[in-house]
């Protein structure tokens, strides 16, 4: 017999081959608590199953065009909060940072006259800027974020309505880019179909390189059945989603640049240094600091990042409305942004999450809103519903941590 | 300080110098003027008692504690550490008694924690292909580098933490009760590493409680006592004299206990 693989040399240990194999690894990491992203898609499957018994329109395609086109805006919200969940900080003023965005888009391109990117990028600077002064609270006088984030979100709805003036609102004019960008761009179907053909080559490439490397390098590797089947599985799904939207209106391009942020965000988060630092950080801040990281560096990053994807959120969140107005912001976008990365698996405890956690989530959401629209039930309903979905997540996430701690998982 | 002992190996040049070193936390002295010289190629026990300012000095050499008072000098360069990267950069690595792991990341993240490979497009294959070349060395059992480390027993994590400080090939290692959570052919392992460790050039510098350990392995071995040197020893000093040393009389709890076991033996 050849010499064993470099990682396959402990006899003690079991290791899986093979579908059935695969499947109980599955299993022994849900018993021991590690669910991953599995609550929310059940979730979302009896959220979807329920609803369209109620009333078939939900599920109809350009029903669905809409919940994408609404998930957007608050879904780049809920990436930061990924982003300051991670090292175990809270930003609680993104609601009202948004809010502030837009009155700062609507006033200084509608008002003053500027050019809409230096518009943008202004809100989200100032985005950023808010998040800077978080992390230097929390580094240099020790202040809890949710202290901090908290004075945050009464002094920024301040400002977002001096901004707004007396007049209390701002149009933006209808027929302009950003506005259609809002409302109505959708991808046109032959790219929308060759980018639901990239995930899959992607997995299917890197997996073939990971794959030759490995072997190289005599490390176990997946097979190269396995790699197959995950990349055709993912491209078969992502075709079908494709092809359903286009019966309706399409793939809103608004809704493409969410999912192209989360993507960046979910590299950033598990292939660099800066994400492996992000969750020891989150993990055990002094074991980091002894590590040699920089603990204030990696909070700042957070804090600036999350204000200023709350930024950009709350400036296509103007863009759908075609307006900023005194109630952007407000009401449940902050509870809203911040229970779709905890419905989605991100930890409120710090060192587990990823960016994916925020658009399941925040679809999760949208679809009750949505759902409960369409029975034209009340708003009242929808906070008690999308309240009681919420307390469930972060039992799930108490219940899956003790779980995880009892079987030997972080 | 007394340097003129004989050492078991030939030492080579200073690479860490400790002059009136002192750390106060608030009105509590843990380390008062402490001396301390540690050469390349030779290993330096640290024992005391609880309380005497072992993990404190090992704090202090480590940046997590910046001293209130001395200097240090390493490789003749008169250096201060303000933060554990400017501790880790000089070359000076640390493994702590708590061994400040991260449990939610796994075996090869917290071995390359804060020095990862090409930090934007992290080289997974080549950072565990070096993890199992480390772990190997160490003889170490590791089920799996790809389970998070809360998955590993107390031993296991141990050797983890000695993995990490390897590494970056440092000039002096630090260990804090390197053996106090390992099995026997562990502890022989890393006892043995010590050495391998030592026969390369490095310094080390180890503390620990039990005095087997410490006389297999040390060069010389400082005892420290309520935050003062208390004395050098040989490795062939004996136990009398060095537990009179680490509780500060001949008259002590360890001496009546052996004179009662001798006597109740007759």
């Amino acid at each position: 017999m050849s010499a064993p693989l470099l990682d396959r040399g402990d006899i003690r240990v079991t290791h899986a081959t093979g579908v059935t194999g695969a499947l109980g690894v599955l299993v022994d990491r849900v018993r021991s608590g590690d669910l991953g992203s599995i609550p929310v898609v059940i979730g979302l499957v009896i959220i979807w199953t329920v609803f369209t018994s109620l009333n078939a329109v939900f599920l109809s395609p350009n029903n669905l065009v809409n919940l994408l086109f609404d998930c957007s805006t608050i879904g780049v919200i809920s990436l930061g909060i990924v982003c300051v969940l991670m090292v175990g900080q809270i930003d609680l003023s993104v609601g009202s940072m948004s809010g502030l965005a837009s009155a700062l888009v609507g006033s200084l391109w509608v008002d003053h006259g500027w050019p809409v990117a230096l518009a943008i990028a202004a809100a989200v600077l100032t985005g950023a800027l808010f998040g800077l002064i978080y992390a230097l609270l929390l580094n240099r006088l020790g202040m809890p974020s949710f202290v901090s984030t908290l004075a945050g979100l009464l002094a920024v709805l301040g400002m977002q309505l001096y901004v707004l003036g007396p007049s209390g609102s701002i149009n933006l004019p209808y027929g302009e880019t950003l506005v259609n960008f809002g409302q109505l761009l959708v991808l046109p179907p032959a790219v929308s179909h060759a980018l639901a053909f990239v995930p899959g080559a992607a997995v299917l490439l890197t997996g073939l390189r990971t794959r030759s490397r490995r072997t190289a390098a005599r490390l176990s590797a997946a097979s190269l059945g396995s790699l197959l089947t995950r990349s055709v599985a993912l491209t078969m799904a992502l075709e079908v989603v494709v092809v359903y939207l286009h019966r309706g209106r399409g793939v809103p391009i608004m809704f493409a640049l969410f999912l192209g942020l989360a993507l960046a965000m979910q590299y950033a988060l598990t292939r660099t240094k800066w994400g492996r630092s992000m969750t020891a950080v989150g993990g055990n801040p002094e074991a980091a600091r002894r590590a040699g990281i920089s603990v204030s560096g990696i909070y700042t990053s957070a804090f600036v990042l999350c204000g200023g994807l709350a930024a950009l959120g709350g400036v296509l969140g103007a863009a759908r409305l075609a307006s900023a107005s005194q109630q952007a912001g407000t009401g449940d976008v902050n509870l809203n942004a911040i229970a779709a990365a905890v419905i989605g698996g991100t930890s409120l405890f710090g060192g587990r999450g990823s960016a994916w956690s925020a658009v399941l989530g925040i679809v999760v959401i949208q679809s009750i809103a949505s759902g409960l629209t369409l029975l034209d039930l009340s708003s009242s309903l929808r906070f008690m519903i999308t309240g009681a979905v919420l307390a469930v997540a972060v039992i799930v996430d108490s219940l899956a941590r003790q779980s995880r701690a009892s079987h030997g998982r972080a | 300080m007394t340097d003129n002992l004989k050492t078991r190996s030939r030492p080579g040049k200073l690479v860490l110098s400790l002059r009136g070193v002192s750390k106060h936390f608030g009105a509590v002295s843990a380390l008062t003027d402490i001396e301390l010289d540690v050469h390349a190629g030779e290993v330096v026990a640290l024992v005391g008692d609880n309380g005497a300012g072992k993990s404190t000095l090992v704090k202090i050499l480590a940046g997590v504690h910046q001293p209130s008072a001395g200097t240090i000098s390493f490789r003749g360069q008169p250096i201060t550490l303000n933060n554990p990267a400017a501790a880790l950069d000089l070359g000076i690595a640390t493994v702590f008694q708590d061994l400040a792991l991260c449990e939610n990341l796994d075996v090869v993240s917290n071995i390359f924690l804060g020095r990862e490979m090409s930090p934007l497009r992290l080289d997974e294959v080549a950072m565990e292909v070096r993890a199992w070349t480390l772990l190997n060395e160490l003889s170490a059992r590791i089920p799996s580098v790809r389970e998070p480390v809360a998955s590993l027993s107390g031993g296991q994590r141990q050797t983890v933490a000695i993995a990490r400080s390897l590494l970056l090939d440092p000039k002096l290692i630090m260990l804090d009760e390197p053996t106090a959570a390992l099995g026997v052919a562990q502890t022989a392992e890393v006892l043995n590493l010590i050495e391998r460790v030592r026969d390369r050039g490095h310094a080390v510098i180890m503390i620990s409680h039990n005095m087997e350990d410490v006389r297999a392995v040390a060069d010389r071995i400082v005892v420290l006592r309520l935050g003062r040197n208390n004395g050098v020893f040989n490795a062939d000093a004996s136990s009398e004299d060095l537990v009179a040393a680490i509780t500060g009389a001949t008259e002590n709890a360890v001496a009546r206990r052996a004179g009662r076991r001798a006597g109740g033996g007759q």
